[in-house]
C-alpha cells in the first residue's frame, strides 16, 4: 500500500514545488504585501467558524445515525434553542464586524487611486498605460518615450499608472506588485503600484477582450536607477517617434505584438487618446460634452455624426482582422429631412467640429 | 491582420437576410462531427419513436401538457441534456487548457475556444441551472402546499417552452453560424456591434430574451400559486420551508429578470439600430451596463441556490427523523438574504475604480450575507443533533453538499474583501469559488432533490449503487478540478486564456483536466442510475412514503394522480404529513367533482414562432421576423376567446383511480 501510494506523494510534492511563482501569496511589492496580509487575516477570521462547520458537517451524520446503538439521545423535539440562536448569529456577527473593521482599514490604504506617498519611497515615476488590441503601450511622459508590452520600472520607487483603452476594455494585473484596475476607452483610471525589489514580474490583462488576449502579456522590469537610466537611453537611441500617425498604425489588431520601443512621444497624446480623438478628423470627448451642454448640435448637427463616430472605424471580424461596416450617411438623412436644403445653416460644418 | 482566417463577408438578402452557406461551418471538423453525431443519435431517436408510435402520446401527454407535474419533469429533462451540452463545452476547455502551454497552440483557435467558455457560461447558468430550480419548484411545490396545480396552468406550459425555444437557439448556433465570444455576460463594449460582428452576439441576444420572457412568467405564475393556492388553514409560517424558499426565489425573479430584459433590450437597441446606449463613441457608457447587468446578476446567483437551500431544509428534515431546527430563523434568514441580494453587486467590479467608501460598502453588506447563510448551515447541523440520521442518497449530497458549500462560502468572503480582491478578480481563483458554490450548492442540491422526489414522480426508488457512484464521481471529481484552479488563482492566473507560455501552471491544468474526467464519470454514472432504475422499477418499487418523510406532497399516491390529492386537505400545523400520520389519517371516500385545466397546445404553437422570430432576427431576416411575430400575438389573440379550458373530475372516477392506484 505504501509502495503505491509513494510516487502519488513524489507527484504531489514535485507538483508543488515545481517553480510555480504564488505570486498572490509571495509577492515583491508593498502593495501585494498588504493585500496578501489581508488575505491571511481574512481566512484565519474565517476558519473560527468554518472549521467548526465541516467537523460538525460529518460527525453529526455519523454520530446520530439511525442504526447507532444507543439512540436513547434521540430528541425530535429539540427544534429551537434560544442559547443556540444566540451562538449562531452573535458568533458570525462578531466576525463580520472584525472582518468589516479590517475591510475599512484596509480598502482605505490600499485604494488604487492613492498615491504612494506615505511609503516615502523615492520620486514617483508616471506611466501612462494604454491596452491596445491586443498589446500594451506604456507611455512615460516625464521622460517623453515609450514602450510596448514591455514596462520597465525603477525598483523601490512608486509608479503612478494612468489607464485608458483604444477600444474595449482591459485590466492591467501584475499579480507581484498588487491588484488590477480597469482600463476604458474614453475614460482614465488610476493605479498605484512599486516594485520592492528589482525582478522580472509577469504581467498582462486579467479581462477577456477578444481573440489576441491569451498573448496580452508583458514583462514587468524593475531595475535599480542606473539599469533604469541604461533602458531610458536605450528607447531613446533605438525607438521611433510615436505621433498621431504612429499610434494610429500601431493601434490596428495585432496579436502576440513583439517589444518596440519610441524614442519621443508627441506632448499631449495619451490625452487624445482618452478624449478618442487621435484622429485629427474627430472630436473629442470633452469637446462633444461642452457642445452638448452647450445644447447640442441640433438638426444642423446631424451631417457632423462622421466626426464624432469612432468604434466603427476599429470593427473587427471573429478572427481579430479589422472590417469596415457599412456607414449609415447621416448628411442623406438630414437631406430628405429637411426639404429645402438652402435653409442650412451654412457654416463650413467640418471646421465648426474640431476645436 | 491577425491571422489568415476570414469571417463571412456581410451581405443581405430580402429573403435570407444575412444567412448565406458560408455561415455553415463544414470546415470544423470538431462541430461537422458534434452534427454528424448528434444527427445520428436524432434519427434513431425519431426512428424509434415512429416505430413504437410514440408521436402521438408524447403530444397528447407531455407537449401539451398544463399538469404541473409533467411540465417539472419535462424542466428537469431539459437540464440533464443541457447538462451534457454544457459540461461538454467543460471538457473542451480543461482539454485546451492542459494542452495549451508554452507556445503549444493545443486543438482549439481562440475563435472557436471563446465561443466555448461563453457558451458553457450561458448554457449552464440559463438552459441547465434555471430549468433544473424550475422544474423541481414546479413538481414539489404545488403539492407541497395541497394544490392541484399551479395557479395559471397554460401559462406555465407557455414558460417551459419558452425557455425550450431559447435553448434550441442556442444549440442552433452550433451549426448555424456560430455562437457570440464575449464571456458569459457580454460585457460591451466588446459584445457592441463594432466589435462582435457575426450572428454570435445576436444568437446570445435573442435566446436569453425568450427564455427570460419563460422565468418572467414563471415567476409570476409561482408567487400568484403560493399565495392563492394553499391549502385550507395553511397559515404562512406552516408552509414547508421548501415553499417558503420558493416564494421568495419567486419574488427575487420577478424583481431581478426584468433588469436583465431591459439591459439586453438596450444592447439589442445598440447592435441593431445604432444606439449609443454602451458604445465608446457618441456618450456611450459600458460601465451601465456592466452595473445593470449585475444588478440582475447577483441576484440571479440567489435564485439558483435559495430553492435549493428549501431541498436540504427537507431533506435533513426528513431523513434525521426531526422537525427542522429553527424554522422561524430559516424563513427569516432566507428573507434576508433575499433584501440583501440586491445591495451587493458592485462586488463584481471593485476594480472598475470606485472609491474606497463604496467599495467598503459593498464589500460590507458582501460580508453581512455570509452571516444568514451560516445560520441556515448551523440550523441544518442541529436538525441532525440528537436526530435518527439514514445516510440514504439525498443525505450524501447534503453532506457533501455542507462541506463543500461552506468552503466556497469562505473564499466568497476573501473575494468580497475589496483589496484582496483587486488581486483575485477574475482569477482562476474567482472560478474556482463560483464552481465551488454552484457545483456544491445548486449541483448537488438538484441530486438532492433528484434523488429525494424521484420515488414520488415515478413510484420506485433510485439505485443506491450507481447512484452512489454518481456522488462520488461528482465529489471527487469537484475537488480534483477545483482545487488547482484555486492554487492557480494564487499564482495570478487569468481567465478565459486560450493558452499561456508559464510551463509551471501545466500541471496544474492536467490534474484539473482529469477531475473533469472523473465529474464525467458522475455523470455517466448518473444516466446509468435513471436506466438502471428503470429497469429494475418492479425490484425499486415503493409506497407512497418511502421516506418517512413530513410534507404534504408525501399525502398522496406515488406517482400522485392528476389532481394531486382526492380531497382538500384541512392544514392545521407544520410538518403537516407527519401529522396526519401520527393522527391514523386515511381518505375518506366521500368524493367531489374535481376542477381540472384542460391541456391546450397554444404554449408550444407560441414558443415555435418565437423560435422563428428569434432565429429570423439573428439573421436580419425581417419578412420572418414579421411573420412570426404576427403569428405568435394571433394565437395569443385567438387563445383568449378559447372558453373550454376546464372540466370535472367525477367522483365516481376519482373513486376508481384512487382504488387502482392504492392497489398498484
Amino acid at each position: 500500500m505504501l509502495r503505491k501510494i509513494k510516487p502519488l506523494l513524489a507527484a504531489a510534492g514535485a507538483l508543488a514545488l515545481s517553480g510555480c511563482q504564488y505570486h498572490v501569496l509571495s509577492p515583491s511589492g508593498w502593495v501585494a504585501h498588504q493585500e496578501r496580509n489581508l488575505l491571511i487575516i481574512s481566512t484565519l477570521l474565517m476558519l473560527i467558524v468554518i472549521l467548526p462547520v465541516l467537523f460538525m458537517a460529518v460527525y453529526f451524520p455519523l454520530k446520530y445515525r439511525a442504526d447507532r446503538e444507543d439512540t436513547s439521545d434521540y430528541d425530535p423535539t429539540f427544534t429551537h434553542s434560544s442559547r443556540l440562536e444566540l451562538v449562531v448569529w452573535g458568533v458570525p456577527i462578531l466576525i463580520i464586524l472584525g472582518l468589516g473593521y479590517f475591510t475599512w482599514v484596509y480598502t482605505h490604504r490600499l485604494d488604487p487611486y492613492r498615491p504612494l506617498d506615505h511609503l516615502e519611497a523615492g520620486e514617483a515615476i508616471e506611466v501612462q498605460a494604454v491596452s491596445l488590441d491586443w498589446k500594451w503601450l506604456f507611455i512615460y511622459p516625464e521622460l517623453g518615450i515609450a514602450s510596448v508590452n514591455e514596462l520597465a520600472i525603477p525598483a523601490g520607487r512608486p509608479v503612478n499608472f494612468s489607464l485608458t483603452s483604444s477600444t474595449v476594455m482591459n485590466t492591467l494585473s501584475i499579480p507581484a506588485l498588487g491588484g488590477m484596475v480597469y482600463s476604458m476607452a474614453g475614460m482614465e483610471t488610476k493605479l498605484h503600484l512599486i516594485a520592492d525589489s528589482e525582478g522580472t514580474y509577469p504581467g498582462r490583462s486579467a479581462h477577456y477582450s477578444g481573440p489576441g488576449f491569451s498573448q496580452m502579456t508583458f514583462d514587468a522590469l524593475a531595475m535599480d536607477d542606473a539599469a533604469f537610466d541604461a533602458w531610458v537611453a536605450k528607447v531613446k537611441a533605438e525607438g521611433d517617434a510615436l505621433d498621431a500617425a504612429t499610434y494610429l498604425a500601431l493601434e490596428t489588431p495585432s496579436i502576440d505584438a513583439p517589444v518596440s520601443y519610441y524614442g519621443s512621444v508627441s506632448e499631449g497624446l495619451f490625452d487624445r487618446i482618452v478624449g478618442l480623438c487621435v484622429d485629427d478628423d474627430t472630436v473629442c470627448m470633452g469637446d462633444m460634452m461642452m457642445m452638448d451642454m452647450m445644447g447640442g448640435g441640433g438638426l444642423q448637427g446631424i451631417p457632423n455624426v462622421p466626426f464624432y463616430e469612432y468604434d466603427r472605424h476599429r470593427a473587427i471580424d471573429g478572427f481579430g482582422n479589422p472590417v469596415s461596416l457599412p456607414a449609415p450617411e447621416p448628411k442623406h438623412y438630414y437631406e430628405a429631412f429637411l426639404a429645402d436644403p438652402d435653409q442650412l445653416c451654412r457654416t463650413p460644418l467640418a471646421a465648426e467640429a474640431k476645436s | 491582420m491577425a491571422t489568415e482566417h476570414l469571417q463571412p463577408q456581410e451581405t443581405w438578402s430580402p429573403i435570407f437576410g444575412r444567412l448565406t452557406l458560408d455561415w455553415i461551418p463544414y470546415h470544423e471538423p470538431i462541430l461537422i462531427g458534434t452534427f454528424l453525431g448528434v444527427a445520428f443519435a436524432g434519427l434513431i431517436v425519431l426512428a424509434l419513436m415512429t416505430r413504437f408510435r410514440l408521436w402521438l402520446p408524447l403530444w397528447r401527454n407531455w407537449v401539451i401538457s398544463v399538469d404541473h407535474k409533467k411540465i417539472g419533469i419535462m424542466y428537469m429533462v431539459l437540464g440533464f441534456v443541457m447538462m451534457v451540452r454544457g459540461f461538454a463545452d467543460a471538457l473542451m476547455m480543461r482539454l485546451q487548457q492542459a494542452l495549451a502551454a508554452g507556445g503549444a497552440e493545443g486543438y482549439l483557435p481562440p475563435h472557436h475556444y471563446d465561443q466555448v467558455f461563453t457558451a458553457h457560461g450561458v448554457i449552464m447558468i440559463f438552459f441547465v441551472a434555471m430549468p433544473f430550480v424550475t422544474g423541481i419548484m414546479n413538481y414539489v411545490m404545488p403539492t407541497q402546499i395541497g394544490a392541484r396545480d399551479v395557479a395559471f396552468p397554460f401559462l406555465n406550459n407557455f414558460s417551459f417552452w419558452m425557455t425550450v425555444a431559447g435553448a434550441l437557439l442556442v444549440n442552433l448556433s452550433l451549426f448555424i453560424g456560430e455562437f457570440a465570444r464575449v464571456g458569459w455576460l457580454a460585457f460591451p463594449p466588446l459584445s457592441g456591434a463594432a466589435y462582435s460582428t457575426g450572428p454570435g452576439m445576436d444568437y446570445y441576444l435573442w435566446a436569453l430574451q425568450i427564455a427570460g420572457v419563460g422565468t418572467t412568467l414563471s415567476g409570476i405564475n409561482l408567487i400568484a400559486t403560493i399565495l392563492k393556492m394553499r391549502a385550507p388553514g395553511m397559515k404562512m409560517m406552516m408552509m414547508p420551508i421548501f415553499t417558503w424558499t420558493s416564494l421568495i426565489t419567486n419574488v427575487l425573479i420577478v424583481a431581478a429578470f426584468p433588469v436583465l430584459t431591459a439591459t439586453l433590450a438596450l444592447l439589442t437597441l445598440d447592435r441593431y439600430l445604432g444606439f449609443h446606449f454602451f458604445t465608446n463613441d457618441f456618450g456611450g457608457n459600458a460601465m451601465m451596463y456592466i452595473n445593470l447587468i449585475w444588478i440582475w446578476g447577483h441576484p440571479e446567483v440567489y435564485i439558483l441556490i435559495i430553492p435549493i437551500f428549501g431541498v436540504f431544509s427537507e431533506v435533513v428534515a426528513t431523513f434525521s427523523r426531526k422537525p427542522l431546527f429553527g424554522y422561524t430563523t430559516m424563513v427569516w434568514a432566507t428573507a434576508c438574504i433575499m433584501v440583501l441580494s440586491f445591495v451587493v453587486w458592485l462586488h463584481h467590479f471593485f476594480t472598475m475604480g470606485s472609491g474606497a467608501n463604496v467599495n467598503t460598502f459593498f464589500g460590507i453588506t458582501t460580508m453581512i450575507i455570509a452571516v444568514p447563510t451560516g445560520v441556515k448551515i448551523f440550523n441544518w447541523l442541529f436538525t441532525m443533533y440528537r436526530g435518527k440520521v439514514r445516510l440514504e442518497l439525498p443525505m450524501y449530497w447534503t453532506i457533501g453538499f455542507l462541506v463543500t458549500f461552506t468552503i466556497g462560502g469562505m473564499t466568497g468572503v476573501l473575494l468580497a474583501v475589496p483589496p484582496v480582491d483587486f488581486q483575485l478578480h477574475n482569477t482562476l481563483f474567482l472560478i474556482a469559488h463560483f464552481h465551488n458554490v454552484i457545483i456544491g450548492g445548486v449541483v448537488f442540491g438538484v441530486y438532492a432533490a433528484v434523488t429525494y422526489w424521484w420515488p414520488k414522480a415515478f413510484g420506485f426508488k433510485l439505485d443506491d449503487r450507481w447512484g452512489k457512484r454518481a456522488f462520488w464521481g461528482w465529489f471527487v471529481g469537484f475537488y480534483l478540478a477545483f482545487m488547482p484552479l484555486y492554487a492557480l488563482g494564487l499564482m495570478g492566473v487569468t481567465r478565459r486564456m486560450n493558452s499561456y507560455a508559464d510551463m509551471g501552471w501545466q500541471p496544474y491544468f492536467i490534474v484539473a483536466a482529469l477531475g473533469a474526467v472523473v465529474i464525467l464519470f458522475g455523470i455517466l454514472s448518473t444516466f446509468m442510475c435513471f436506466y438502471v432504475s428503470i429497469r429494475d422499477r418492479k425490484r425499486l418499487a415503493c409506497g407512497g412514503d418511502p421516506w418517512d418523510a413530513r410534507t404534504l406532497e408525501w399525502a398522496n399516491q406515488s406517482p400522485p394522480q392528476k389532481y394531486n390529492f382526492p380531497q382538500d386537505i384541512l392544514v392545521t400545523g407544520r410538518d403537516m404529513f407527519w401529522k396526519m400520520k401520527e393522527e391514523g389519517f386515511t381518505w375518506s371516500t366521500d368524493y367531489q367533482p374535481i376542477h381540472m385545466p384542460k391541456d391546450t397546445a397554444t404554449g408550444v404553437l407560441i414558443s415555435a414562432f418565437a423560435l422563428g422570430f428569434g432565429f429570423a432576427m439573428v439573421w436580419y431576416i425581417w419578412w420572418l421576423a414579421i411573420l412570426c411575430f404576427v403569428a405568435m400575438l394571433a394565437i395569443g389573440i385567438a387563445h383568449t376567446f378559447n372558453y373550454n379550458r376546464d372540466y370535472y373530475i367525477q367522483p365516481d372516477e376519482v373513486a376508481a383511480t384512487e382504488a387502482k392506484g392504492a392497489s398498484a
